[in-house]
């Protein structure tokens, strides 16, 4: 279960919402603080703040523009992280699906009180 | 069956829910009785679970150990029993041998019937922010799905990684 510190920033982070929540606003094409803010109950340094975790851990970028400062999502990252993710869920599903396999034989043998 | 969801209620929850065609009370005996969670409770290829200890009473300790085939590496977890209300409630703390989060998890178990399928909720809930994203870094939360969903259908459209 040892993970690389790189993905240990990204996972961090993606646990806040609002900065989940920027993400899925920058999928859609890059936007400046002002923009991002705008959406959010929260002050522009406060969606600042949020920004400067998500460059730190990689998951976004600034764009060309010298004046508006627009960020855009970097999906390398995103895509790395997600995987790692997707590994697990599959892990925990893989459970899921041999509990409902053994449901499936309990239930045969449970004795039928409606019937 | 149901599709696996993952929420985070609070900074320190992590809660999981899906649907089982099946009734409550085989869904809870296949969480407490230890010849049935041996049976499916193991984690990824190639790991079995030799211990599965399991003492059903309120105060009472729970121990399981699972081991690699492969590399013959061992990971244990144990707790107690805090809250038993057969088939639809379960609260138990949970501690892993190394500790890798600071404090005790609390895991509460809901289990709610309707036509015969049975909704499952678990809900862990950590000492800490701090702790909770630990388990999220780390993984060991079991698969963090639903936060992500639609990142990951985002993703899904957007053009390859440069």
């Amino acid at each position: 279960m040892v993970m690389q510190a790189s993905l240990d920033a990204t996972f961090a982070a993606l646990a806040d919402p609002t900065r989940r929540a920027i993400l899925t606003r920058l999928a859609s094409g890059e936007a400046s603080v002002a923009e991002l803010a705008r959406p959010f109950a929260m002050s522009q340094p406060a969606i600042s703040k949020h920004l400067k975790v998500l460059e730190r851990a990689g998951l976004i970028r600034r764009g060309r523009d010298a004046q508006r400062r627009p960020r855009r999502l970097e999906p390398k990252r995103l895509a790395e992280a997600i995987e790692w993710l997707e590994r697990y869920r599959r892990l925990w599903e893989g459970n899921y699906q041999r509990l409902d396999a053994l449901l499936e034989e309990l239930k045969t043998k449970e004795p039928k009180w409606d019937s | 069956m149901g599709q696996l969801k993952v929420t985070m209620p609070s900074d320190r929850e992590i809660a999981m829910t899906r649907v089982f065609d099946a009734p409550r009370t085989l869904v809870f005996d296949a969480h407490t009785k230890p010849e049935l969670v041996k049976r499916w409770l193991l984690g990824p290829p190639g790991w079995t679970m030799p211990v599965c200890e399991i003492d059903l009473r309120v105060g009472g300790k729970y121990r399981w150990v699972w081991r690699s085939d492969n590399d013959g590496s061992t990971m244990g977890i144990g707790g107690v029993y805090r809250e038993i209300v057969a088939p639809e409630r379960l609260v138990t703390t949970e501690r892993f041998d190394e500790a890798w989060y600071a404090g005790e998890g609390l895991n509460t178990l809901v289990l709610v019937e309707k036509g015969g399928r049975t909704t499952l909720t678990q809900t862990m809930r950590y000492e800490s922010k701090e702790a909770r994203d630990a388990v999220l870094k780390s993984g060991m939360e079991k698969g963090v799905e639903a936060s992500y969903d639609r990142l990951v259908e985002l993703l899904a459209s957007m053009p390859a990684a440069r």
